[in-house]
């Protein structure tokens, strides 16, 4: 489990975050959503220790992560598995060396284990027969699964997800996101997903922060979030017609 | 008052490279490709130039003596002097600035607007040490080479020019070559090599390293560490030659 506490961010002059709390659940897919400059892309990178918070703590299971030392810190950090939203593979290595990266560098494995392992990996996420193919040669969807791969190949305790579907057709998007619910529940990986797709929020979201403004506005279960009477959670999450369709149809069930 | 943050920055930077390697062997077989990304594949700029370098020095030195009382052979003697001492050690320096330089600068900024160096941090890898630390070892290992390469072809480039078009003979060209020479003019060529291929190296990289924006920032970047490197080279130079020769 990760927990925040009071969590402040600023840049310059800008305050980006405001007295952050939120616990994230094990096994769960945890989602932060909020509108594009809300604060939820720096409020991961604070959690995964880009940024250094001025206030407040984020705990991996009871663990101040800012108060360990370098060593500490690079120990809970190979526990992390992280998806960019640009996938982030590295150019000049192939889609399986980019799954192996993480293993050559911290894995006591022969290559032949190395391989094999990132064969695994490469499988769960459907990508097959393509070992020799660098990221520019594969499409975005596959760049996200690689990233999955790459992100799942050290078993992390810890998976964070940027954006997974930014830039991609709502089919691969559905795609991934069943991806990353089978990995939660299969790894049992506390799952920390990045979004402001709402479709996304409504296929996997289990445990939902609502950050606006760089606070946390609401936080709470999928059902609880189509029933909220918090208006700016509302005003985000009934932007689109589509919501406002379901939300609708529930008023007329209820 | 950014001049300091700069300074402060960089040797932060250093020190992060420095630091124990996650794995010795992965770093080895980096450095072994850095080797050959800067090093071997920069020979061909290098002997070009070196070549011409060598033939410019002659032909000028040779148009500048006009008294008969001068022997022939100085030709041979000023070419070697100026080649050793100071063109091929500096000046392939600053060529090497801008040809590595500038490719090591792009190659982390762009890595750094990726997202790739954090992908790195979130692995746990030290991310400064597994990217700048071959570089700099290979910079150290191979530019030593490339201007030793640079003498030989320049006062060979020289031989050509002043033999081939009549200015001074083989046999005075090579005897000004060997005339009161000094090893350590050649120690002080490579120490200055080292000291140079380092700054090229980490200045380059910490330009690509704290690249913020995206792909205007790193061609700013790649500028930005070819000047800089430039720069740093021409005063330790002048700090090396007062601390070496003098």
């Amino acid at each position: 489990m990760i927990e925040v506490q009071g969590l402040y961010k600023r840049f310059g002059e800008l305050q980006v975050l405001t007295d952050i709390s939120a616990r994230f659940e094990k096994g769960k897919v945890n989602q932060i959503i909020g509108m594009s400059g809300s604060g939820k892309s720096v409020l991961a990178k604070c959690m995964v220790g880009l940024h250094k918070p001025e206030e407040g703590k984020v705990l991996y299971e009871g663990k101040s992560f800012h108060d360990m030392d370098r060593d500490a810190m690079r120990s809970i950090r190979q526990e992390i598995g992280m998806l960019f939203q640009g996938s982030a593979l590295f150019d000049s290595l192939t889609v399986l060396e980019n799954v192996m990266f993480p293993l050559s560098m911290f894995a006591k494995m022969s290559r032949s284990e190395m391989e094999d392992r990132a064969h695994v990996c490469l499988e769960r996420v459907n990508i097959i027969n393509k070992d020799e193919l660098f990221p520019a040669q594969i499409s975005g969807g596959m760049q996200k699964r690689v990233g999955i791969a790459r992100a799942i190949a050290m078993n992390p305790k810890y998976l964070f997800v940027d954006e997974p579907n930014s830039g991609l057709d709502p089919q691969t998007s559905i795609v991934i996101d069943e991806l990353i619910k089978e990995i939660t529940e299969e790894f049992d990986t506390t799952t920390i997903v990045i979004t402001h797709d709402m479709n996304s929020v409504m296929e996997t979201g289990e445990n939902i922060v609502f950050i606006h403004k760089g606070r946390n506005a609401w936080s709470g279960t999928r059902d609880q979030l189509l029933r909220s009477d918090n208006q700016e959670l509302n005003d985000f999450i009934f932007a689109g017609s589509l919501m406002r369709q379901v939300r609708d149809s529930l008023k007329g069930k209820d | 008052m950014q001049l300091l943050l700069h300074i402060g920055r960089y040797f932060l930077l250093i020190k992060d490279t420095f630091s124990k390697p996650e794995r010795l062997s992965l770093y080895w077989k980096r450095t072994v490709e850095e080797m050959d990304l800067l090093g071997v594949k920069s020979l061909g700029i290098v002997a070009l130039l070196s070549v011409f370098m060598g033939a410019v020095i002659t032909i000028q030195t040779s148009s500048n003596i006009d008294a008969a009382w001068i022997p022939s052979y100085v030709v041979g003697f000023t070419a070697r002097q100026s080649t050793i001492l100071e063109f091929s050690p500096t000046i392939i320096s600053l060529i090497l600035a801008g040809k590595v330089g500038s490719n090591i600068a792009a190659e982390i900024g762009s890595m750094r607007v990726k997202e790739q160096i954090d992908a790195l941090d979130i692995m746990g890898v030290n991310s400064a040490g597994y990217l700048i630390l071959p570089k700099i070892v290979a910079s150290m290992l191979m530019n030593p080479f490339l201007v030793m390469i640079s003498m030989f072809l320049s006062i060979f480039g020289g031989w050509l020019a002043g033999v081939g078009t009549g200015i001074v003979s083989s046999v005075d060209y090579i005897y000004g070559i060997q005339f009161d020479f000094d090893p350590y003019t050649v120690t002080y060529a490579l120490i200055k090599t080292v000291v140079f291929a380092f700054i090229i190296a980490t200045v380059a990289s910490y330009q690509g390293y704290y690249t913020r924006g995206g792909t205007r920032e790193v061609g700013i970047s790649s500028t930005r560490a070819v000047v800089y490197s430039n720069v740093v080279i021409l005063i330790a130079n002048y700090a090396l030659t007062q601390l070496l020769l003098l």
